[in-house]
């Protein structure tokens, strides 16, 4: 029995955490916010050398081979420092999708992605969310239609498009027929899109794949909220770490049991949360058939404690919390965010109540 | 990641659930049911000669005297809540006073008094709080004066679960009344037939004056040996944290079965003709509460690896009291209000679900979040122990 993290993992986590805090501390995230597109080569480039984009790819594709459970040690690592990159969408939805699909390029891409020489855009919000009209259809190799909030779509070699809930393709990023428009949200660390499509050549096409397509979801799912989560603990370490410095009425405001509650209720809804996190990501290599359901708990539950935390915490900072210049903010919205990507609360909610058959009851 | 126990556990699993299916006590003959001690202590005896209960108390304490195995615990609990049957008793004197023996008690006081406990034939209860007394409760004013070789006791405690049906007592007293309040508190036993103890009930919102009954206890002039203070005296203070520790490990109740009794229920309470369950805005507020389940579940489970290996669990060792007490208050809520205007129905009224189940337990959780360090309490802990954030300054004395 041990429920926790190998000394492995935990090795992995205080490696990733120095490398970031080296490498893309906020200031960095501060400029890359006026780019076009905050993902950054650089940054994709160094995680490759780190081992993190080819965490979940098979050894013979220059992979670690390693678990969700791992993949989700560095999701939660990149949220923690709020790093802009398209590792959910490249490094963990994509090889998901394609590890049990058959095709011969496949080995190439994924050793891209690990060797960090291709990065992969996602195109899959329809397969659980139709709105605005988009929808993908695959006619004769080529594939049309409107797809909203695309994953990564800037500069991304190639794009994996999802067409109703079984069909998959894959598409060259470059491909004549690809119109791209960039859908600015709140969170400037991550690059989402409305990407259309006229007759675009696929380079692959892979039907019966809704068995791909749960899986990658589930891994999506369970890696965001692990991103969200180490985004959540940032944002208690700071507002603790503030709390125990800012001086009002002649006493630090953690001595202040108002603010001290505040602390103590965010870390007792995080504590748990990370367990629930962690046992999600570990069911998806150890006892698949419980994954589904785990995945929209986890995302779910994150999501709601996400949202609570997130204001907690700026309320924590007091004034201060709300301006540009201390920077809570972009937690705040990688937090905000990320609930409504892969599906959002209400939607994994009656969803695992579905998995249960709940839904059925008259 | 590894959540299996392995061979040599897993043989031990199956040697408990033998001995549960060939000595299970049939329907209807609870041995722990009121008026049958009897059958109780002969229950317990059993059970401790198997080594299911006393398990890793010497055996000339009257335990089993096995070695601490934090899994075999964890493993008896499993099999025995499977069973529904209660493994060993839970009341005050095993799971509080007896760890307390262990550490702090004379030769003379764990012969005497741990073997009778376990086996049931001593019923203890527990004085700690005053009416005056709550959060604060260092500030206790019960006196125990010097009287030659006794102590003439005079106070009075509150929230004394089973006091009127206990032989004995453990309590915290003031016998220094000069020292600092930390350190003029001493832990001494006392049997409850002592001349000068009253006892009056005190009914709580559940109405409830049955298994989980709470009494004032009143002392007037009560004469205890000065030899029956636990550890030394003026160290009471130190010796009962250790009691409240095992308190607050015992609170953490698992929510896994109550969630199951609520999807029951909503998938069989109708209204207007349509099921609970079939209503999106309950079914969405269960799902909520599934989650919150599973991710206490998981919790426990990394506080019971940082146990077994000996980590300090660091702040989320300290959060489990607060959101557990918290979650099943929650759920018994979700509840009632499935029922709609039927969940208020109480007190063995006609249509009532579950036995009256939902109410109590909301009554119950309420308390729970209260006793054993109220909320408010445990969020001072968690922010100071487990964050290090500052603690309330002290008002200047004026």
């Amino acid at each position: 029995m041990d429920f926790g993290l190998s000394e492995d993992q935990i090795l992995l986590e205080e490696t990733l955490r120095s490398f970031l805090s080296d490498r893309v501390p906020i200031e960095r995230v501060r400029e890359l916010r006026h780019e076009d597109c905050p993902n950054d080569p650089e940054i994709w480039g160094s995680l490759a050398e780190l081992g993190m984009t080819g965490i979940l790819l098979p050894e013979q594709s220059g992979g670690s081979e390693l678990g969700l459970l791992d993949a989700c040690i560095a999701a939660q690592c990149l949220g923690h420092a709020v790093t802009p990159t398209p590792f959910l969408g490249s490094a963990v939805m994509v090889p998901m999708a394609l590890a049990k699909l058959d095709h011969p390029e496949i080995g190439t891409w994924l050793s891209g992605i690990g060797s960090g020489e291709l990065r992969f855009g996602v195109a899959i919000t329809e397969t659980f969310s139709v709105r605005e009209g988009a929808g993908l259809t695959i006619e004769g190799g080529k594939v049309s239609g409107k797809a909203m909030m695309s994953w990564d779509i800037c500069g991304a070699d190639f794009i994996l498009v999802a067409s109703g809930s079984d069909r998959l393709a894959v598409i060259r990023g470059d491909a004549d027929g690809i119109g791209q428009t960039r859908l600015a949200t709140t969170d400037e660390t991550r690059c989402t899109s409305e990407l259309t499509l006229e007759n675009v050549e696929c380079a692959a096409i892979f039907e019966d794949a809704s068995e791909s397509i749960s899986r990658m979801l589930d891994a999506g799912r369970i890696a965001l909220a692990a991103d969200c989560l180490g985004a959540c603990e940032a944002m208690i370490e700071q507002a603790v770490a503030y709390a125990k410095e800012r001086k009002q009425f002649e006493r630090v405001i953690g001595s202040f049991q108002a603010v001290k509650h505040m602390c103590a209720e965010m870390i007792s809804e995080l504590e748990p949360a990370r367990a629930l996190v962690w046992y999600a990501a570990h069911s998806f290599d150890a006892s698949p058939s419980e994954t589904p359901l785990l995945a929209c708990h986890a995302l779910s539950h994150v999501s709601e404690i996400g949202r609570e935390i997130a204001s907690v915490a700026t309320q924590v900072h007091g004034g201060i919390g709300w301006t540009d210049e201390q920077n809570l903010h972009f937690w705040f919205k990688r937090i905000g965010v990320a609930r409504g990507l892969l599906g959002g609360p209400h939607w994994l909610r009656e969803r695992a109540a579905s998995l249960q058959n709940l839904d059925k009851a008259s | 990641m590894d959540l299996s126990y392995g061979q040599q556990y897993e043989n031990f699993r199956r040697e408990v659930r033998s001995f549960l299916e060939e000595n299970k006590p049939s329907q209807g003959e609870s041995p722990l049911s009121s008026g049958r001690r009897q059958r109780l202590v002969e229950w317990l005896s059993l059970q401790i000669e198997h080594g299911y209960w006393a398990r890793t108390i010497p055996k000339k304490y009257g335990g089993y005297g096995a070695e601490p195995d934090l899994l075999e615990t964890v493993i008896m609990d499993e099999e025995f809540n499977r069973a529904g049957i209660p493994r060993g008793m839970s009341s005050q004197g095993p799971s509080m006073l007896v760890p307390t023996l262990l550490e702090h008690g004379s030769e003379e006081q764990r012969l005497r008094w741990i073997s009778p406990t376990m086996r049931g034939e001593i019923m203890w209860c527990q004085g700690y709080s005053e009416p005056g007394s709550g959060s604060d409760l260092a500030s206790l004013q019960t006196a125990a004066k010097e009287d030659g070789d006794d102590f003439l006791i005079n106070g009075q405690k509150i929230w004394t679960s089973t006091a009127d049906r206990s032989q004995m007592i453990f309590i915290l007293v003031r016998t220094e009344p000069d020292a600092p309040k930390h350190s003029g508190i001493s832990y001494i036993l006392l049997p409850m037939d002592t001349p000068g103890i009253e006892v009056q009930p005190l009914r709580t919102m559940s109405g409830d004056l049955g298994e989980n009954s709470f009494n004032q206890v009143f002392f007037t002039d009560v004469r205890v040996p000065q030899a029956n203070v636990v550890g030394k005296r003026g160290e009471g203070w130190r010796i009962a944290n250790t009691t409240l520790k095992h308190e607050r490990n015992s609170l953490n109740a698992n929510s896994e079965g109550t969630m199951m009794k609520l999807m029951r229920l909503m998938e069989t309470e109708t209204c207007n003709g349509v099921s609970a369950m079939a209503s999106p805005v309950f079914r969405d507020r269960l799902m909520q509460l599934q989650a919150r389940s599973m991710a206490m579940k998981f919790h426990a489970m990394r506080m019971l690896t940082c146990s077994l290996k000996d980590e300090a669990p660091g702040v989320a060792g300290l959060i489990t009291k607060l959101r557990n007490c918290q979650l099943n208050f929650d759920i018994s809520s979700l509840a009632i209000d499935v029922m709609g205007e039927l969940g208020a129905l109480y007190d063995h009224t006609p249509y009532e679900r579950d036995l009256g189940y939902w109410q109590a337990h909301s009554f119950f959780s309420l308390g729970l979040i209260i006793g054993g360090g109220t909320a408010q309490i445990q969020k001072n802990i968690i922010s100071e122990r487990g964050l290090g954030m500052p603690r309330e300054p002290k008002p200047a004395k004026a």
